[in-house]
């Protein structure tokens, strides 16, 4: 089976101290450490698991600039076979929309049976996959949280419904799938496989080696722009139980069974 | 009646020269062949240069193996097993003499009266040692013999048959002693098992004698060569091995593993693989321990990991290899497939259960390895992607920002408050480093452990500085949880950075950091844990401290592993500690080298293993029933591990925990007080 995965870079949470900036429609750039999206990771880990199972092969790509190689490139070190970027200065400042239509014509010129996605950009709005889906007119799955591949063009997947509750569906292939976060374990990329695949080229395409029609892309054709970030209002501080320990697991229980928290 | 000649005489037919002779033959080739199969893998094994320093390893032999010098740490199986040792030691000559006596009729057995008593009473003290030993198995059955069902199988049976064997050995002796001194009427050592069976053998003619003496005879050699034969199958092989293990041992224990042996640093990134995948990723010494274990379970007992019921029991990692080396490498049969040890043979929770504390390997009497091999089966799973989800994040974060918590590096000298010149890139110099590395830079607890330090620094006198956002973590246990690539860089980073401020000296208040300063790092300059800073300062009366104010504590010093059994630094703390007027201290009963490990620093923390307890709370209670109310350590980990601990255990108020450097700050006469400094330390 050969899979798809879009993959793509943001600001690493783990590894900064996010703060706006001074106009407050951006946060602070400078010094901020970036990292493939971590949602991402469990997509290609789970292509991975497919095709380590029946064959086929893993391909990433991403939309970017030019320096956004290092994305498909950690993917490889990760084991996938193939790494793509898409990059033209007039892609940026897309919406997801705009992604999607970039995504839509590199996927047109090849042949996939499978195309994956993470179930979000941690700074985005989960809505690229599904777009693709609707352009490309496959099917489309969100927050999957398991994959079966069962016979005749066919995949048997979970997903994550509210409550903790999962619904399994049949879909046929090839269709998207944004893949919920708790599907798997993606395994480790040391510094040692990053500095395996650092020599392998990774091809770059951009608008015109895609035949994209530029003014379907980029910031002026953005239908959604951001305007504005801010930090929520703290709320109520933490509340304190107080009391023996019986007492205290008893009032603990009841909070947590008032909120919803015990089906 | 002479020595009778057991070869002259007829044994159903058959002469008894040519029943020996065919009995040694077969055995011996027998024994040639099985070990043969033995040596099979080590062939297969990876590399490991073991053959140079023959003084230092004869020095070894001498010491572990000749006085089995780590035996009495467990007194009675230790008193035990040296008995049987020294028997075995006296009763060689004994045993060869009497096979060529099966082969020739004129042979004179070498000796006189004097080796005649000692082998005496050296057959009876074996005889003895094993009844009791076997008594202790099947009776008092210590626990550390027993075995947890998903951990591997006990061998007490195997132990017990050995025992059994080893008794009719020394019987078989004993008759054919005994068998002979009646029929020469000749008296035998008072009290000897050689004497008991001569009284019950007074009354018995001539040819019954006779008949026991070749009896004797016959089974003292078949028992002999089935001994031989069966050792190479279980615990007993290391009857033969341990020498071997003893002599080829890792003389540098403070040196990690290389990832390959002879591949140098540069050329790593062309090795295919790292680490232990498959059995054949052992080296042949580590191959060699497997053979040797004698599953004396001294190991587990000491290990932390075991004793909280993590799925760690070096014992069993050990067995387990052996019981893979022989169903893969058959004395019958063609060797087989290599498998993946992790999934099949271990769990990834073994693995990863392991603190490096050392205190297994500072226990086995025959000096087998553990944590080269737990890293090295590490180093397999990093390569192959298999790191538990908690430790990606914090590993990535130490790629990226060279700390595991991901926080900016230059917020790294923020704990000193401006107070500390940062020597890197800042144009300051001075002759000491504080290499403060990670935790103390950046946890809002252990900030306090690096004031105190400073602040002592300053009292004594030393010109010193640190490296701020130059500095990177030390990589300690990067490096022990087997992501070597990821260490080199760190310690490269490290390595340009002290360099480049000219400083003669390191110290640090983090043992791990000291650890690898001083073994992993080989290009900086000479590093000091700062409790042998303050112990010389306190030699030199430079340092002085006022009494303690509160007169009720009883203190407990706890070792800290990289500080105590893995860099022997046990005495300058306590010195430090038996300085302060007034302080009374008591040690627990698990202490010096046989400290009982917190619970793991560095990536350990981050990482939730399953357990039934904490290894902390085991630490805080020994403690508690040493009769002490204050811990002092001396690692910042140590102190995260028992405070947490202290809480768990319900046990606030009644047990507190401080370091060596907070202790040593807060009660050192200031000569001229540091307004900055003293508002630092708290």
């Amino acid at each position: 089976m050969d899979i798809l995965v879009c993959a793509r870079k943001v600001p690493d949470t783990a590894e900064n101290e996010i703060e706006l900036n001074r106009a407050g429609n951006d946060i602070e750039r400078d010094d901020l450490v970036y990292s493939v999206n971590e949602p991402d990771n469990y997509a290609v880990e789970a292509a991975l698991q497919i095709t380590e199972k029946i064959g086929g092969s893993v391909t990433v790509v991403t939309v970017g600039g030019e320096e956004d190689d290092d994305v498909p490139r950690r993917e490889m070190a990760m084991g996938a076979h193939h790494g793509v970027l898409l990059a033209d200065e007039c892609f940026q400042g897309s919406d997801g929309r705009g992604i999607a239509t970039i995504l839509k014509a590199y996927v047109r010129r090849n042949h996939f049976d499978l195309i994956l996605t993470g179930v979000q950009g941690e700074d985005g709005a989960a809505q690229v996959g599904g777009m693709l889906a609707a352009m490309l007119d496959y099917p489309f799955a969100s927050l999957v949280n398991s994959i079966e591949v069962v016979d005749g063009g066919k995949l048997r997947i979970g997903r994550e419904i509210e409550g903790g509750s999962r619904e399994m569906n049949e879909i046929d292939l090839p269709c998207v799938l944004s893949i919920q976060t708790g599907i798997n374990e993606p395994r480790y990329v040391g510094m040692r496989g990053i500095r395996q695949v650092a020599s392998i080229p990774i091809p770059a395409l951009d608008a015109s080696d895609l035949g994209l029609d530029t003014a379907l892309v980029g910031a002026a054709a953005a239908r959604v722009v951001r305007i504005d970030y801010f930090v929520p209002p703290a709320g109520d501080g933490a509340r304190m139980l107080t009391g023996r320990r019986p007492e205290i697991a008893g009032q603990l229980l009841e909070i947590v069974a008032g909120k919803g928290g015990l089906n | 009646m002479q020595y009778p000649s057991p070869a002259a005489a007829t044994y159903w037919l058959i002469q008894g020269r040519t029943l020996f002779a065919t009995l040694y033959i077969l055995g011996t080739l027998c024994f040639c062949w099985i070990v043969a199969k033995r040596l099979q893998p080590l062939l297969r094994a990876q590399r490991d240069p073991r053959f140079d320093r023959p003084l230092e390893r004869l020095r070894n032999v001498l010491q572990y193996w000749l006085l089995q010098w780590r035996h009495p740490r467990y007194p009675l199986a230790g008193t035990l097993h040296l008995l049987i040792f020294a028997g075995f030691l006296i009763l060689a000559v004994r045993a060869f003499a009497m096979l060529i006596l099966g082969v020739s009729a004129t042979f004179v057995p070498p000796g006189g009266p004097a080796y005649d008593i000692l082998r005496a009473y050296a057959a009876t003290a074996v005889f003895a040692a094993v009844t009791v030993a076997a008594l202790r198995r099947l009776i008092a059955k210590p626990a550390r013999y027993q075995a947890p069902a998903p951990l591997g199988k006990g061998r007490s049976a195997d132990a017990i048959f050995l025992l059994g064997l080893i008794a009719i050995l020394m019987l078989a002796d004993g008759v054919i002693e005994s068998s002979l001194a009646a029929a020469q009427n000749r008296s035998l050592p008072l009290v000897s098992l050689a004497w008991l069976l001569r009284q019950a053998f007074a009354s018995r003619p001539p040819s019954a004698l006779h008949n026991l003496y070749l009896g004797g005879y016959l089974l003292h050699a078949l028992t002999f060569f089935f001994l031989l034969c069966y050792r190479p199958f279980g615990i007993q092989f290391h009857v033969e091995t341990s020498l071997f293990s003893i002599y080829f041992a890792k003389l540098d224990r403070e040196l990690l593993k290389p990832v390959r042996w002879g591949i140098p640093a540069e050329n790593l990134d062309r090795v295919k693989s790292f680490g232990v995948k498959t059995f054949e990723d052992f080296t042949w010494k580590h191959m060699l321990d497997f053979y040797s274990c004698a599953d004396c379970g001294r190991c587990s007992d000491q290990c932390p990991a075991n004793a909280v019921g993590r799925a760690l029991s070096p014992r069993f990692l050990t067995t387990k290899a052996r019981d893979y080396s022989f169903r893969h490498y058959p004395v019958v049969g063609s060797a087989g497939n290599g498998t993946p040890l992790v999934g099949n043979l271990y769990s990834e929770g073994e693995i990863w259960s392991c603190t490096t504390c050392g205190a297994c390997e500072r226990e086995c009497p025959l000096l087998v390895e553990y944590i080269d091999k737990i890293v090295d089966l590490r180093r397999g799973l990093v390569d192959d992607g298999r790191v538990p989800q908690a430790l990606q994040k914090p590993l990535k974060a130490l790629e990226v920002r060279g700390n595991p918590y991901g926080k900016l590096e230059r917020k790294r000298a923020d704990w000193a408050n401006g107070d500390v010149s940062v020597l890197a890139g800042g144009g300051t110099h001075a002759d000491t480093l504080y290499f403060v590395d990670s935790i103390t830079s950046y946890d809002d607890r252990i900030q306090a452990i690096g004031r105190a330090t400073a602040s002592i620094l300053s009292e004594a006198g030393v010109h010193f500085g640190i490296l701020g956002a130059a500095e990177r973590d030390s990589g300690h246990d990067v490096r022990r949880f087997g992501e070597e690539t990821l260490f080199f860089a760190l310690r490269d980073n490290n390595t340009q950075a002290i360099r480049s401020t000219g400083v003669r000296r390191i110290v640090t208040s983090d043992p791990h950091a000291y650890n690898a300063l001083k073994h992993d790092y080989s290009e900086v300059p000479p590093v000091e844990h700062m409790s042998q800073v303050i112990a010389r300062e306190v030699r030199t009366g430079r340092i002085r401290f006022e009494p303690l104010a509160n007169r009720s504590a009883i203190y407990t010093y706890h070792d800290p592993c990289y500080l105590g059994r893995h860099n022997r630094i046990f005495d300058d703390p306590r010195y430090v500690l038996d300085s302060i007027p007034g302080l009374k201290r008591v040690e627990m009963s698990r202490c010096r080298d046989r400290s009982f490990c917190c619970g793991g620093g560095g990536l350990a923390l981050f990482h939730e293993v399953k357990e039934d307890e904490r290894m902390g709370v085991r630490r805080v209670r020994m403690a508690a029933e040493a009769g002490a109310n204050v811990m002092v350590t001396a690692c910042p980990f140590c102190m995260v591990n028992m405070e947490d601990a202290i809480k768990v255990a319900g046990m606030e108020g009644k047990m507190a925990v401080i370091d060596l450097m907070e202790l040593a700050a807060q009660q050192m006469v200031r000569q001229a007080v540091s307004p900055a400094l003293e508002r630092g330390v708290n």
